[in-house]
């Protein structure tokens, strides 16, 4: 009869698979794609930020490449390699749980929020020697422009550059934390033996935003940290 | 689904990356002049790459993702090179030379 057709079929699809996908695997496609759309508007959203750098930047070259040597490449360098690794545990994560390896997705997921953490701190570190060595534009009190690397004439168009770094890296850092929350979500998730070889697309969709995050860092390390060695403008 | 990729392959990307990184800050200690940010953004875009390609299992993605992700770097080459266009036309800006 059709119904019971129509109640042995329910009964043969995966738990995990919603009403409106025809199949896991199209399930999986959409949900990919889907999360491309909004790393799209993710691309915009530090887009805005990167093209006003660029404008900036070429506008004040001198000026940008005398107070990048004010931050330190040692912090930055350290948390490219913390954040690329990250990246890696990450997609052993996404493998793990490709393969149904549930411990190993659980250590890799935990390893990934040790680094992401890590990443945090290291920053917050940076961010202190800023306050105390008062490269904070807009606070009062925590801005100063002087010694001899700081040629008087950048006293503003310093404060253009630190601006810059402190909202870029700020947004980062923003989302790294949303990034460790989406982590603990899928660590729990993990725990209760959700995902296995037929369903792990949370997984999968989890770590192409932590991946995006880690780009994002990429292009901040050259642009905010390596620009002033080579000049020697004083 | 995606067919799985081997540990070595991700490893191995890693190890380029950590790799790219030091050279991206070696180069930086060198003084090439105008090509100093050519090459910083060069290796950052190659890194991006292999992020996306591999990481993010773009490789393996059937090609409406594909074209999409390709869309969104490209949007933002557009964003920069028009941008650039406009500021390094304005003679009365002050700058006007590359770094």
């Amino acid at each position: 009869m059709a119904d019971t057709h129509v109640v042995e079929a329910e009964h043969a699809h995966s738990p995990h698979l919603r009403h409106h996908f025809d199949d896991m695997h199209q399930q999986f496609d959409s949900a990919t794609f889907g999360m491309w759309v909004f790393l799209l508007t993710e691309i915009m959203f530090f887009g805005g930020m990167f093209g006003a750098y660029t404008v900036y930047r070429s506008m004040y070259p001198d000026a940008f490449a005398a107070t990048s040597n004010f931050m330190n490449p040692a912090y930055g360098a350290m948390n490219t390699a913390v954040l690329i690794v990250s990246s890696l545990t990450m997609a052993l994560a996404v493998r793990a749980a490709h393969l149904g390896q549930q411990k190993i997705l659980q250590i890799m997921l935990i390893l990934t929020m040790i680094f992401g953490l890590g990443f945090l701190v290291i920053k917050g570190f940076e961010y202190h020697e800023h306050w105390v060595d008062m490269k904070v534009p807009l606070f009062a009190g925590h801005w100063a422009w002087d010694g001899p690397n700081a040629p008087p004439q950048f006293a503003h168009q310093a404060q253009i550059l630190f601006c810059f770094y402190f909202f870029m890296t700020g947004f980062h850092a923003l989302h790294m934390v949303v990034g460790l929350g989406i982590m603990t979500t899928i660590f729990v998730m993990a725990r209760k033996g959700t995902f296995g070889p037929e369903y792990y697309t949370p997984v999968e969709v989890s770590g192409l935003y932590w991946h995006f995050v880690d780009i994002v860092w990429i292009f901040l390390f050259p642009l905010l940290y390596l620009i002033g060695h080579t000049r020697n403008l004083i | 689904m995606h067919s799985v990729t081997p540990v070595r392959t991700y490893v191995l990307i890693w190890l380029i990356l950590t790799i790219m990184t030091g050279v991206t800050f070696w180069v930086s200690t060198i003084n090439l002049g105008p090509w100093n940010i050519v090459v910083a953004l060069g290796i950052a875009a190659f890194k991006m790459s292999l992020v996306i390609w591999f990481f993010m299992h773009v490789r393996t993605d059937n090609p409406l993702t594909k074209l999409f992700v390709f869309a969104g770097f490209f949007w933002i080459a557009i964003l920069l090179a028009m941008t650039l266009g406009d500021y390094f036309s304005r003679t009365w800006m002050p700058g006007g030379k590359f770094w």
